[in-house]
């Protein structure tokens, strides 16, 4: 802890640690003042200028969020010079933005908007800018929809795509009135480097960056008598679709968010942590099969560390930034991708539906997700495997649309065949949690016994470090793995794409010596996902990983191999895990990809 | 118009002494505290137009414990109307390198930098070969240090030594928060003296004569000589070297066309002063316009009668608009406010109480804006509405 230090905050004195910003100071002493350009997942910038208060003594107004303290400050936070310089600056980015409030699907959203009404900014009458700007909107992306007609220039978005995912997709181009943030060279944002993890999304102030929506073809797939329509809910939707809907982050809503489903008209409600378990079976033996070619067989085409492959934005990652490692990546499908091939192949068959009649849709804690499904080599089932991919914050939409009252709803449940799931499933939804699904599996797979963690809680891989190492000793292997006698099986775990990178280059440059990587393009893995509740911020990331860990726990089994659906699966269509039905099927290739 | 004072002409800068290795030799064995006193007795401030102490400067970074330290020759000249560091570089360059070193030993650095305006890279070969001379005599006196020049790319802004400090480093030029300053955390984050390529210049002549010749010149509170960059509606333009503490009006005297109607001081960030106020105008830091120090050392634009001052606040405003970083947002989009109001008004698709809305704005901008550029334009605006305001609407 630094030196205490003494200032005052609109005359009532503060005692904080020296080096506090005035912004934090006062947040600790209940005085709220106004921000757009600050987020707490980044660097400080200062530009919005929109935190300015008054610093006895000094002529000019200082940004409380890039302003440390200095004992005897006299901070007012609340005069008429700063009222009126907040609503000036207020006045001028509304100026420059385009404030179509009801034409903008970020209303009722808006940063901007809410300071607006506010500071109730009425007779504005600045000269609008933006009619001398010929903005056009990036409609490119499956994912992303940039309009830089909304944009403040607050640069959140340029923070994030740098510092937290080490990507620089975006970037602030041009001075002075022409600056803007831009894409390489302006191109479109599906024709560069972007991920589409939607962390710009989550962390853009304003409607200038969004998800691309597919809402309306979802409702008219759902009243179209003909279509049979089948959803699946990714891990972490559970635990963050709640905030959206009245509920405080970190609460539980599976089976409220079962129910509302079902009333919105879904004629099958199926968990993608079906496929999670699926995942870690295939995953799991792919991961046992290099191990031994590495060990045994010595065959030096064999590719360790083996990685996750789950994550549709590190994916795209490592296409553009390592497109010579693509071997290192699992060969198995991301759970919503074998959900959507085994619902048009293996739950078709079973229900005796036409695969053409069904549309597959999925909930998403992700943007990354809809590009993943329209990638073209997803149609193993004959069709396209998953039709739309909504994030958590539509399916919030949906909900509300729809007049459900969603704190009213009893719990309901999954539809068979798909919709058995274990804690090993669920826990996908956190860092490290496909890491932890996979070792249960695995340990108790090779040894027959337990993970030797009290209670299956893996805690070395658990935990919102950028990257978590963890080793395992493999002892008294059974008879058909006992060349794992002995081996100390070594893993990490990185989140965030900017430490997933940390981890590609300690093995391009050789000084790693992992056997198997979990990678997560988001921070704090899916739960912090690109299309999951806005505001986001590590207070409520973290109250989201207590909320998966808690729904683990309260599952009645925890790992993936005893889920009877896998076993159901295996035995009445894949056969075994890498069995020869699955090809085309929950496998899949990469795609090397340029950077620019 | 007074009678009884003269423009007291000064000779320091441009005067020919080829003595440079000499004052470099005998001032890198005097110790850094006692160079440090000597120019806090000058009491030089710093001519790139903030007027920070110069000994000061040095002696907070002298003081930061670090083992990498960076001095940093600030020749980005890119006020409206300034052309002094051109003619510096061009013909005493010895006199800059010489206190870019002594600076060095100063505070402890052993590289400087000459951050050189894009426009300026027909300067470059020569002060190539001066550097290498300079060196060469280093080497000789085993005195370690080097000089190199960083070619800015013609952004304005990148005067700003944050925003240098951050071209320098790959980046894009905006400025940073300030605190940390530069002299605890400039470039590559190490402590870090950036001065002007004139103020460097005047060290040296404080370094080879002492303090007290230097002090002995100008007024209180601006002690020295300073050049001016003299442009406009003049028979005489020119870069001319004055005491500072001269009126305003008897510089017009010396450097009007018997018909100068307003003269800007320190260029498009600086002050409009109008004719009736220049005998209560003094050139200097603690001058009495309006109690503000002048924001750029040197640039004097006479403008006579034949000029409109709508058309001179457009060109300014023009200028800014297209040169602010864009990153805050009271500069970036206030300058835009700023020139398309007048222009509104002046074709009444605004009415005149606007231009009372844009002082405001103006006023905000000072309070608010990021770094020196967006603060100061509220110079301009404000002492052109204020003083021409019906040049504004008619």
């Amino acid at each position: 802890m630094g030196k205490k230090i003494k200032i005052t905050i609109n005359g009532e004195t503060v005692e904080i640690v020296k080096g506090t910003s005035i912004l934090e100071a006062a947040n600790q002493a209940g005085v709220i003042i106004p921000t757009l350009c600050y987020h707490k997942d980044l660097c400080v910038a200062g530009n919005c200028r929109v935190c300015v208060v008054e610093i006895a003594g000094q002529k000019r107004l200082a940004p409380a969020c890039a302003t440390p303290c200095d004992e005897g400050m006299d901070v007012l936070t609340n005069t008429l010079k700063v009222r009126n310089s907040r609503k000036h600056i207020i006045e001028l980015l509304l100026s420059e933005h385009n404030a179509d409030c009801t034409n903008c699907y970020k209303n009722g959203g808006c940063e901007l908007q809410k300071l607006a009404s506010e500071y109730k900014i009425m007779n504005q009458d600045f000269i609008h800018l933006v009619p001398f700007r010929n903005y056009t909107i990036d409609m490119f992306s499956p994912s992303i929809i940039k309009d830089d007609s909304k944009c403040i220039r607050c640069q959140r978005c340029v923070r994030t795509c740098a510092e937290l995912q080490g990507v620089n997709a975006l970037t602030m181009s041009y001075k002075g009135e022409h600056a803007k943030i831009t894409t390489f060279f302006e191109k479109a944002m599906n024709d560069v480097v972007c991920t589409n993890c939607g962390q710009c999304i989550n962390h853009c102030p304003t409607g200038a960056l969004v998800e691309k929506n597919y809402i309306e073809e979802v409702w008219s797939a759902i009243s179209d008598k003909t279509k049979y329509v089948v959803v699946q809910t990714a891990p972490a939707v559970r635990v963050g679709l709640g905030e959206e809907l009245g509920f405080e982050p970190g609460a539980r809503v599976t089976g409220k968010m079962v129910a509302a489903l079902k009333r919105l008209g879904f004629d099958a409600v199926m968990d993608t942590d079906f496929t999670a378990d699926l995942t870690i079976m295939e995953e799991g033996t792919e991961l046992l099969t290099r191990l031994k070619g590495a060990l045994v067989d010595k065959n030096p085409d064999i590719k360790l560390p083996m990685a996750t492959s789950c994550s549709p934005g590190w994916i795209k990652f490592i296409e553009h930034m390592y497109p010579s490692l693509l071997d290192h990546l699992s060969s198995c499908k991301s759970p919503q991708q074998m959900f959507g091939a085994l619902v048009k192949t293996y739950y078709a068959k079973a229900r005796n539906i036409d695969p053409e009649k069904i549309v597959s849709v999925s909930i998403m804690p992700c943007t990354a997700k809809k590009f993943e499904a329209a990638r073209p080599e997803m149609h193993d089932s004959g069709y396209r495997d998953v039709d739309y991919v909504l994030t958590t914050r539509e399916l919030a939409i949906m909900i509300k649309q729809a007049g459900i009252d969603f704190m009213k709803l009893k719990d309901a449940h999954y539809d068979r065949l798909m919709g058995e799931s274990t804690g090993a499933g669920v826990i996908f939804g956190a860092t490290g949690g496909v890491m932890e699904a996979a070792l249960r599996t695995a340990y108790e797979l090779v040894t027959g016994r337990d993970v030797p963690f009290e209670n299956l809680k893996i805690l070395p891989v658990r935990g919102m470090e950028g990257v978590k190492e963890a080793s395992i000793k493999i002892e008294n292997p059974l008879e058909k793995w006992s060349f794992l006698d002995g081996v100390e099986l070594n893993c990490a775990i990185a989140h965030g794409l900017v430490n997933a990178k940390k981890v590609m280059d300690s093995i391009v440059a050789g000084t790693s010596h992992y056997h198997f990587i979990e990678f997560m393009a988001c921070p704090g893995g899916c739960l912090g996902g690109g299309g999951q509740p806005i505001p986001t911020n590590p207070e409520i990331r973290a109250r989201r990983t207590e909320a998966i860990y808690a729904e683990d726990e309260g599952m009645p089994m925890r790992k993936s191999h005893l889920n009877p659906e896998i076993t159901k699966i295996y035995k009445d269509f894949l056969i075994a895990p890498l069995g020869d039905r699955r090809i085309n099927k929950i496998n899949t290739k990469y795609t090397p990809r340029k950077r620019y | 118009m007074s009678t009884n004072y003269q423009l007291k002409r000064a000779d320091f800068i441009f005067k020919d002494e080829n003595d440079w290795e000499e004052v470099l030799k005998n001032n890198i064995n005097r110790p850094p505290n006692e160079l440090i006193n000597e120019l806090i007795s000058s009491e030089l401030k710093g001519r790139g137009g903030a007027g920070f102490p110069t000994g000061l400067k040095w002696k907070i970074s002298a003081e930061e414990v670090n083992d990498v330290k960076y001095v940093i020759c600030n020749a980005d000249e890119g006020e409206p109307g300034t052309f002094k560091d051109r003619e510096i570089l061009s013909k005493v360059p010895f006199k800059v390198l010489t206190a870019i070193a002594i600076c060095g030993h100063v505070i402890g650095a052993k590289i400087g930098f000459i951050y050189l305006r894009g426009e300026y890279f027909f300067l470059q070969p020569e002060l190539n070969k001066a550097i290498n001379e300079f060196e060469y005599y280093c080497r000789e006196i085993k005195f370690d240090f080097s000089i190199k020049i960083f070619m800015g790319s013609g952004a304005y802004i990148c005067g700003e030594e944050t925003a240098l400090f951050e071209s320098m480093e790959g980046k894009r030029g905006e400025p940073r928060n300030k605190p940390p300053f530069p002299s605890a955390f400039g470039y590559m984050g190490k402590p870090t003296v950036i001065n002007n390529v004139e103020t460097l210049a005047h060290t040296y002549t404080i370094f080879k004569y002492g303090s007290k010749r230097f002090y002995d010149l100008g007024v209180q509170y601006s002690r020295g000589s300073k050049l001016f960059s003299v442009s406009g509606d003049t028979p005489k333009p020119g870069i001319y070297e004055l005491e500072l503490g001269m009126s305003l009006a008897d510089f017009v005297d010396e450097f009007g066309d018997d018909d100068t109607k307003a003269v800007q001081v320190g260029g498009a960030s600086g002050f409009l002063v109008p004719r009736k106020r220049f005998s209560e105008t003094n050139i200097g830091f603690q001058g009495k316009l309006v109690g503000i120090s002048l924001p750029t050392g040197g640039s004097m634009m006479l403008f006579n009668s034949s000029r409109s001052m709508f058309n001179v606040l457009d060109n300014y405003l023009n200028f800014f608009a297209e040169e602010s970083c864009g990153q805050c947002t009271p500069c970036r989009v206030g300058c835009q406010q700023l020139l398309r109001g007048i222009k509104a008004v002046k074709r009444g698709e605004k009415n005149a109480q606007y231009l009372d809305k844009m002082l405001k704005l103006a006023e905000t901008m000072q309070f608010t804006a990021k770094c020196g550029l967006g603060q100061s334009v509220a110079n301009s605006f404000s002492s052109i509405v204020e003083n021409f305001r019906e040049e504004m609407i008619y």
